[in-house]
This record gives C-alpha cells, structure tokens and sequence, in this order.
C-alpha cells in the first residue's frame, strides 16, 4: 500500500491514503513508511496535492507522529494557496489535540491570530476553530472589540456554514456600551433575513443575547423571526419542519399568542408523520384565541377519528386542554365523540372529562348529561378508572349510576387490576352516601368479596377499612369522604406562566428544544451540575479579585488543594480523636443562608464532606477534609448556630505546620464570605 | 462539530462511515444507531437521539439515513440543512441517492465527504469549488424503466412530446463525464410549487397554501450572467399593486444570497452567475390567497346501503384546469370504517384501478391521468363487517389527493424569458419548466 501511494494518479493516491488514515491506528509501524511519501507530496508544486499529503498526514492517528507534522504544518501556513492554508490551520488543532495535555504552543496561537486576517474566508473560520479547540482549558478563542468588530465586516464574506458558526463565536464577545450593542445588531440586521435559516437562527440567537436587558427589543426580533420559522414549518425535509416546530414551541413559552393570527400553518398535513402530527397540534394548543377556536377546535375534531390510536389520543386530550378555557364548546364535541362508540375514543374522552370536571366545576351538569351508555365501550384500565370515579363523584346527577356500578361490581371476579377495584370501592361508599337504597345492596356484594375472596392484599385492606368505618355511623363516613370535588385553583398551576425570553435563550438554536420532554428533564439536572459549577467559577474569581485583602492573594498563589483526595469515615474518626491541638473560630453566617450551599461550593474547592446532619437540624453539624499540594491534611468541623447566627469552626492538622494551616483557614474563611456574598 | 458521519441503508447496513476525529469508533455504534432508529414508537420524533453519550441527529433521503454525531449545543439547523445539502450533492455527482448509487461510487463519496468536510467542520459546499478537487467519475446508474419509452415517438416521429425535454434528462450526474463537453450546454430551470389545500365537507376552502421555488440546475461550467424574467405581475406582501389584470401574488419571498436584485423592483428580473449544479434561487409562500383557482374539486357523497352493513362511497372528482393541461398520477385515498372487508368498485375507464389496504384503513384509486375540464366517477361499495353503528361508519377522516400537473403554476407564476449575457444563442439550451404537486390536498367528509 506504501508503495502504492508514490504514484501520479491523484486518485489512486487519495484512496491509498485515505485507507492510510483509517488503520494507521492499528498498524502504526506500517504507517511510519509512509511519511517519507507524504513528506515528499508536501512540497509538491500542485496545491491539491500539498492539500492532500498534508491532510492526510495529519489525520495518522499514532504516537510519535507530531515531530514529522510540525515543519509540514508551520510550512502549510505560509503557503500561497489557500488550500493549503485551510488544512494547515486545522492541522493544528488536530497536532494540538494529538499531543494530549501537552502546554499551548504560544508561536503557533499567535500565528492563528495573525491568520484571523488572512484574504481566504475559509481560512478564517478555520483559525477560530482550530483556535477553540487549542484554548479550549483557557474558555475558547478570545473574542475582544477588535476581533469581534473584524468578525462582523468580514461577515458578508463567508458562505453561510461560516456565519453561522462566527454568530455562534460572536455570542461569547460582551459589548461595553449600549450604542455598541446596537451598532452591532445594525451590522447583523441584514441576515434576520438570510434564505438559510441556520444563519437566522443564528442571528436571532446572538440578537437574543446582546439584548438580554431590553426585553421590548427581543419581542421585536422574535416578530421579525416568524416568517422565516413559519416558512422552515413548511419545508420540503421534515427534519427541518420538526427542529422549527420544535423552536416554535420554545417561543410560544414566552410569547403565548405569537403566532395566533398564522395558526392555519400548523394545521396537520395528510402525509406528515406522527411526531410532526403530534408537534403540531401541541402548538395549535397553545394558540387559542376567540376568533380561531372554532376552526382549530374543527381541525382537532378531525384528528381525534384518525387511524393512529396515538395520535386520536393526542387530540382529545388537546381539546381537553382548551376546554379549560372554552368550555361549553369542547364538551359538545368531546360528547359528540362518545357516539362513534369506539374503544380507544370513548376511554380517552372519559379521561379528559374527570380532568376537566376537577378543574372546572361548571362543566359537571354537561359532562353528567353525556355519561349514560358509555359504560360498554370502555375496556383499558384507565378508562375505567376514570370512569368509575366520575360515577362515583357525581353520581347524584347520573340516574343510572349505581346500575353501572353494579355491573362492574358483577363482574368483579374477572376484574384483574387492584386501581379498578380499588376505586370501585371508594366510588360505592361516596354513592352510597347519596342514594343509599339503590346502592346498599351492590356495596354490601362488593364488601363482602373483598374480604373473603380478593387475594390482593392492598384491596383487601381497603375493604375492611370502609367495612369498620360504615359500621361506626354515617356520620364519620361522611367526616372522611366530604372531600372537595373539584379544585379549580389547580388550573391556574396546569396552565403554564409566560416565561421571560431569558430562561430558554441559553438553550435556544441547540438540540435541547428538540429533545422530547422525558428527556429534557434529565437533561436539565445535567444543567444544574453547569450552574454548579458556575457558582465555583464566581467564588474562584471571587478568591482572585484583587480588592481581597493582599493576604489572601498571596496565599492563593502559594496554596492550593488537591482534588480527588479521599479518606474512609473510620480514619477521619481516628484521627480527629487521636489530634489533640485544633484551632477555633467563629465567622459570622447570615440566617437566611443554605448550608448545603456552603457544603457544595467547598466541595467544588476541593474540600470534602465526610458526614453531616440533614438540613434544618439544631444546630447544624458537617465535618470536612482537604489535603494541600505538600501533603498536609486539614480536617474540619462546622457547626451552625442560629441564634445568633454564628459558624464554629474547628480545624485539625495531621502534621503540624502553622504557614499550610493559616493560609487554609483563609482560604476557607473566603470561601463562607463569598458564598454568604451570593446570598442577598 | 461532527465527529462521525454515516450513511445507512433502509436495512440498516453500514454504506458509508466517515470518523473525522479518531474518538471511538466501531460498526457496532451504526448496528446499535439503527436498532434504535426502527425500534422507536411512531409518535416520538426520531431526528435527534442519544446514543452511547453521543448526540445524533440525521435525516432520511430515498430510504437512506444519513447521520452525524455533533454536540449538544450546536444548531440543529445548521446540520440538517448540511445532511440535506450532502444529499443534494451526491445527487450532483452521481446523479441520484440510492443505495446502489452510492455502492457504485464510493470511492467518490469518500472523496467528497474529505473536502466537504476536515475535522469535522465544513468546510465547502458549493459543486462549483469542490469540483476543481473531485478527481473520480461517477459510475452512472443506467435503469431501464418502461416510462422512459413514452418520451420517445414512434418509429422516430417526431412527436409533440419530443420537444419537450424528457423528465429524465436533469436527472443525470452534473459533472457526468470530462469526455463529454457536448452535452453540457444545458440549462434547466424549475418552478416547482408544492399545495397544501384544506376543503370543508360543504365544498368551502379551509385553507390554501402553496410553497414555490425556482430551482436551477446547471450542467454548464463557467457560465456568464443568467437573467431570469419573472412576471411582471409579481408581487410580494398585501399591499403592492402591478401590471393589468389579476397579480401573481406572494405573501413572502426569499432569494439566494448570489442573486443579483437590482433589477427586480422596476422588471422584475433576477439576474444570478449559475454554478454548475443547483441552486435554488428563489422560494415563496402564498397562504389563503390564490389568484388561480384549485385544480380539483372532489364530490364525495358516503352512505349505507339500508338494511345491509353495506357502504356506498360515490366519488365525483372534477379536474378544473384549462382545457391543455392535464394532471398526471392521481391518487385519491379514500378512508374506509373499521371492520371493513371487501370492496367493490365500478370506475368509468380501464385504466384506473382502485385497492384497498387494511392496515392504513383507506382505498387507493389510482388515476394515470385527467385532461382539463373533465370529470371522472367512481362508485365503491365496501362491505363492513360486524355491526357498526351509523356515525362511526359516516364520519370519516378527510379523502387525501396526490397528483402532479406539469406545465401549470397554481399561483400563475410565469418564467417571461431565461437569456444568457455575452452568449451565443445557440450554444446553450435552456428549458423552463413548470410543476405543480400536492403536499396534502384533503377534502373532508360529512
């Protein structure tokens, strides 16, 4: 293959190294042959072919490589041809990230910065990128005014993969003043309107973000936003359709009613697939306004008899939601499709009627009405709970309720799930209370079953529980059933609040509005771990801000924790008995202060927690430990006074050394006034 | 960034693996990848999915999937549009996207994924750069299709038809061959508009929007200043005011960032460089307000059969272009109750024919094609078994129409002229052509 590779056939010598780069890996011996062709091609009087070898060269993913790519790469970067520019500027990263935690090459991060003015577009992208990776420890490319305002003239340049990766870079840089700020939205005005909505998307992001504290100025953007969006829900790829659904519904988070007048665009296609469906009529949800409810409410009505079980179920349930709002006229189409009298229909109607009748009691009396002979339709567990509470709850206004009842209570023997039967009893008992001669006879059946036959422990239970408390009196039968029957006050928390812009900027154009909600949900407690992290930063920059006392600047310096450091309870215990000199003090705490907010900043500074009482305790007790770079071991404990507010500190040191032991409780006494700090 | 890229076929194998960034990397991830992707339930949006602690996202171009793994914090949009834009390219080199295709010309492929894209970052996109460095031919698939002969007359008359350029002939790969510079002087330009009708049971439009776009596809390298007339009639937003008669009129509109504009405000002429491949250079959107009206009108008229579990379905489907058009690949899908069992069909002409599937719950009927002004019957009669009651069998879900009417712009967009500066006339064909398709045509029931 080697061999091969010294030929003239540009093809052949694409394939032969392209074969080279992908098991250089696992034969690096072999590979090593090679270099003396590639070194060769990178002089090659044909740019393509410079391009190549030098490509190729360092994309060998084996050890000992980087002292042959070296001179190639500082070469590339000086060649004529922007070709070679392009990859040699990669090469880079690429010769940086092989290395491993090898320290920054100072000459070559210069050279890059030098090339961020080089004639060639591609090149410059290339430079940031190649710079993001390098600094990547540092917090990426530096973006200052100059760089920034050479970024935005040189915009108009690059093709649209390249603004959109600069927008993304751009939203590190922090303008000083507010004209900047909108100097820079005039620059970027003009691609709000680009054909490619990665490079809107990108500009509204970066618009977003610049005017974070002129929320009027978002709401502008995001109106200049609609018809590109509206225009990408319509696309041909379905992808996109979906990532634009999807960015829709985030900014419906904030904007309720911002597409209401364009609800048509949402209406569902016959050949769009479920997830698009499902997307669609979510957003329709959203969008209810007194002049459209009637058409949206027709084109979920459309829906609910669709083919897909899964996608009837969505609409139904989505009317249930507008029903909140439009009662009178979502109930009669929801009773309307009781009349189809299909399993999966009638179930899912019956579910949204025993949420809505809890959120709005003024639905009961129609609800009531649409009841009676939906019994025979309903065959899935849900359906039938909810059913079966409906009767129950308001079975003063259903004739045939307790009738019913009884059949379920007949065929209670085949009835395999414990809900069912479970709320079956309760159901009986609430009957019972209002139309007691046309139930006792069913409950008492009902009673009797679930104490000698029912197997199931927790049904049993329930049945000897209403048993003793009907023989103490109706009375206390009353006291503990008059629950309430419905709760309107739980709509207001179902019906979500706006949202300002600010909460979903950061997550705004990624992959996160795109995720499905289940998803999102343990993805955002990755993201509190990041707030955590944050929250280290500040304290870290709080340490190393130069109007802290010369003292501890120094010791800053000079001192530092190891991370990672580990002891078992037992020896903690052995030691903190066995050490008998400690040292005491007491730093002042502020009431409204979280312990476990302290714990986890000092965890994050690499002091760790060996055991602490639960929060709220009197008084609040942690013991700690750390061990500095020379190997000295501090153990530490906390104790929390509240009245008044003091922190006791107690510390130990394994061996003795004043200078570790001063500066530690610096260090630790910093870290407490930061935290307190954060805490206004 | 992206680290890894793959093509996979609709079965699920490995046809192309590109790991720019040497981070794990086995087949393994590609089975495991598609065994997700088939195994998701239907109302869960595939496009994006965590697999192993990489974020994947990909798109699905004539069955294949195409799919990269990026980080969580990049744009979607971005990506996509590069997974469609790659599609768009293999389909410039070699002429289309299939499996076959991409199994012939692998060695291209990889060529193009190499200057497309380094490290994974992209890097150019455009047929016109990457083709100073695409050194393979494409292997060019030669399918023998019955429907190719329907262009060719006769005994070599020659027929109306042969003036027209044969649908097949953009479809062909834009840098076919080195050798072959004659046939390289054409250019294709396509008004393609895509409808989306919604139709009330009582005949009223519930909502009409068409999606267009002109789209050009060059085979010809180096081209000079192309100047495409639209009409004159054109206008874009509610309130602007052109030409006699009624306007061609367009909510929004978008142009590529190449096109030169200074002449479109006073005569509406887009004046734009063609590179070799495509480019679409102008796309539209009409919502609600079409100056021509719907191409077809659907009668349907449902009812049982007293006395019988029996179901009458009478169709009346009215095509209401002009007399010289036609629309070709009708399809009407028709929903039928549960618990439907046999069909019987009585259609007016023997070249349609009308099936139905259980699974989907609806009935095909296939029309090859219908002349304008004309009006077409259909009556079925669908046994439906077990006792259903007479809403549930009445209220249906809407009738769906499909079809394609060449020749024919339902927003009246019309091409005045496509001229070449500095060219001699001869040396370049250009074709314009015209097609309207259904996205969703839905007509309700009852």
């Amino acid at each position: 293959m080697v061999k091969a590779s010294a030929t003239v056939d540009i093809v052949q010598k694409k394939l032969v190294y392209l074969y080279m780069c992908t098991y250089a890996p696992q034969k690096p011996d072999l590979a090593v042959l090679a270099i003396n062709t590639l070194c060769k091609d990178c002089s090659d009087p044909n740019p393509m072919v410079r391009g190549l070898a030098l490509r190729s060269m360092c994309n060998l993913r084996m050890p000992g490589i980087q002292e042959y790519i070296q001179q190639p790469v500082q070469n590339g970067l000086r060649d004529k041809a922007s070709y070679v520019r392009r990859v040699a500027v990669l090469g880079c990263a690429k010769m940086h990230i092989q290395q491993g935690d090898m320290e920054v090459d100072g000459a070559i991060v210069n050279e890059l910065y030098n090339l961020l003015r080089d004639p060639d577009p591609i090149v410059l992208v290339n430079c940031l990128r190649a710079l993001e990776e390098i600094l990547k420890t540092e917090g990426g490319v530096v973006i200052n005014k100059p760089i920034a305002h050479h970024l935005l003239n040189r915009m108009a340049d690059l093709d649209h993969w390249g603004q959109s990766e600069v927008l993304t870079i751009l939203l590190r840089y922090k303008p000083r003043s507010e004209e900047e700020i909108f100097d820079i939205l005039n620059i970027l005005d003009s691609y709000l309107k680009s054909t490619h909505i990665s490079v809107v998307m990108g500009a509204t992001k970066l618009f977003l973000v610049l005017v974070k504290e002129f929320p009027h100025v978002q709401t502008d953007v995001l109106v200049r936003l609609k018809g590109p969006l509206l225009a990408a829900c319509t696309s041909e790829s379905r992808e996109m359709c979906f990532a634009a659904l999807c960015h829709v519904r985030e900014i419906l988070r904030s904007l309720p009613g911002h597409f209401s007048s364009h609800y048509k665009k949402f209406f569902c296609s016959y050949n769009d697939p479920h997830y698009i469906k499902n997307q669609k009529i979510d957003i329709l949800c959203e969008l209810v306004n007194d002049e459209n409810v009637h058409s949206i409410l027709e084109e979920l009505r459309i829906c609910c008899t669709d083919v897909s079980i899964q996608l009837a179920h969505t609409a139904i349930f989505a009317i249930g939601r507008i029903a909140r709002t439009y009662s009178e006229r979502c109930v009669k189409i929801l009773a309307g499709l009781l009349e189809f009298k299909q399993e999966h229909i009638t179930s899912a109607v019956i579910q949204t009627f025993r949420d809505l009748v809890w959120l709005c009691p003024q639905c009961v009396s129609s609800v009531c009405l649409a009841l009676p002979g939906c019994e025979g339709n309903i065959q899935d567990n849900e359906g039938k709970h909810a059913l079966i509470w409906l009767l129950g709850m308001h079975g003063e206004f259903i004739t045939n309720a307790p009738y019913v009842l009884e059949e379920y209570v007949d065929n209670i023997k085949t009835e395999t799930s414990p809900t069912v039967k479970m709320e079956l009893l309760t159901s009986l008992v609430r009957l019972f209370l209002c139309r007691p001669a046309e139930c006792q006879d069913i409950l008492g059946r009902l009673i009797h079953y679930c104490i000698e036959e029912e197997t199931n422990m927790a049904v049993r239970d329930r049945g000897l529980f209403y048993y003793r408390l009907l023989s103490s009196g109706v009375n206390e039968v009353l006291k503990i059933l008059s629950g309430p029957k419905s709760d309107p006050s739980l709509g207001v928390l179902a019906d979500r609040t706006e949202q300002p812009v600010n909460t979903w900027i950061t997550d705004f154009n990624s992959l996160t509005p795109l995720y499905d909600k289940k998803y999102r949900e343990s993805y955002s407690s990755i993201l509190t771990k990041s707030e955590l992290s944050f929250v280290s930063k500040h304290l870290v920059e709080d340490l190393h801000s130069p109007d802290d006392s010369e003292v501890s600047k120094e010791t800053i310096d000079l001192f530092s924790l190891i991370c990672g450091v580990s002891i078992s309870p037992e020896r903690f215990e052995k030691k903190w008995t066995s050490i008998a000199t400690k040292l005491c003090l007491n730093i002042e705490w502020k009431q409204e202060a979280e312990p476990d907010l302290l714990q986890t900043s000092l965890h994050v500074l690499n002091i760790y927690t060996i055991a602490k009482s639960k929060a709220g305790t009197q008084p609040w007790k942690s013991y700690l430990y750390a061990q500095d770079s020379n190997r000295n071991m501090f153990l530490v404990e906390l104790v929390l006074n509240t009245n008044p507010p003091v922190l006791q500190v107690t510390v130990k040191q394994d061996a003795e050394n004043k200078d570790a032991l001063t500066n530690f409780v610096t260090f630790l006494k910093s870290a407490v006034s930061t935290v307190l700090g954060l805490i206004k | 960034m992206i680290s890894q890229l793959f093509i996979l076929s609709s079965k699920g194998d490995l046809l192309i693996h590109k790991d720019y960034r040497g981070s794990s990397a086995h087949t393994s991830l590609a089975d495991g990848l598609y065994l997700k992707l088939s195994s998701l339930p239907s109302d869960q949006a595939p496009v994006v999915m965590e697999h192993e602690g990489c974020h994947f996202i990909h798109t699905r171009q004539r069955g294949l999937y195409f799919v990269i793994s990026i980080g969580s914090s990049d744009s979607p949009f971005l990506y996509i549009d590069l997974l469609n834009r790659l599609a768009a390219l293999i389909r410039d080199y070699c002429g289309d996207v299939s499996e076959s295709v991409i199994r012939l010309n692998f060695a291209l492929i990889y060529e193009l994924l190499d200057e497309v894209l380094d490290y994974g970052y992209i890097q150019t996109t455009s047929t016109d750069m990457l083709k100073n460095f695409i050194q393979c031919d494409p292997v060019v698939m030669k399918p023998f299709s019955l429907l190719d002969m329907s262009s060719v007359g006769l005994f070599g008359a020659e027929t109306q038809q042969s003036k027209v350029a044969p649908s097949s002939a953009s479809s062909r790969p834009v840098l076919s061959s080195r050798h072959q510079l004659s046939e390289q002087n054409e250019i294709f330009l396509d008004v393609i508009e895509r409808m989306t009708v919604a139709i009330g049971p009582n005949g009223t439009l519930l909502k009409a929007d068409v999606q267009g776009e002109l789209r050009l596809k060059s085979f010809y390298p180096n081209c000079s200043e192309l100047r495409i007339g639209v009409s004159e009639e054109f206008c874009v937003g509610s309130s602007e005011l052109r030409g006699y008669g009624s306007a061609v009129r367009v909510d929004s509109c978008q142009f590529h960032e190449s096109v030169k504009l200074d002449e479109f405000e006073i005569s509406r002429i887009l004046k734009v460089l063609p590179p070799q491949g495509e480019l679409t250079v102008m796309q539209y959107q009409i919502s609600d307000g079409l100056s021509t009206s719907l191409p077809f009108h659907l009668f349907p008229s449902v009812e049982r059969d007293p006395g019988s579990s029996r179901l009458r379905i009478f169709l009346k489907l009215r095509c209401d272009l002009s007399p010289k058009s036609q629309a070709i690949n009708i399809r009407v899908q028709v929903p039928v109750p549960k618990g439907a069992s046999s069909v019987s069909q009585e259609l007016s002409s023997p070249d349609q024919n009308a099936e139905m599937s259980l699974s989907t719950q609806t009935m095909t009927w296939n029309i090859p094609r219908i002349g304008g002004g004309s009006q077409l019957s259909a009556l079925f009669k669908v046994d439906v078994s077990g006792c259903v009651s007479l809403p549930s069998v009445l209220d249906l879900p809407p009738v769906n129409l499909s079809f394609q009417i060449p020749s024919h712009t339902s927003s009246g967009l019309q091409i005045r002229f496509l001229r070449l500066r500095n060219e001699r006339p001869t040396a370049i064909h250009t074709w314009v052509r015209y097609l309207t398709q259904s996205d969703s045509y839905s007509v309700r029931l009852g």
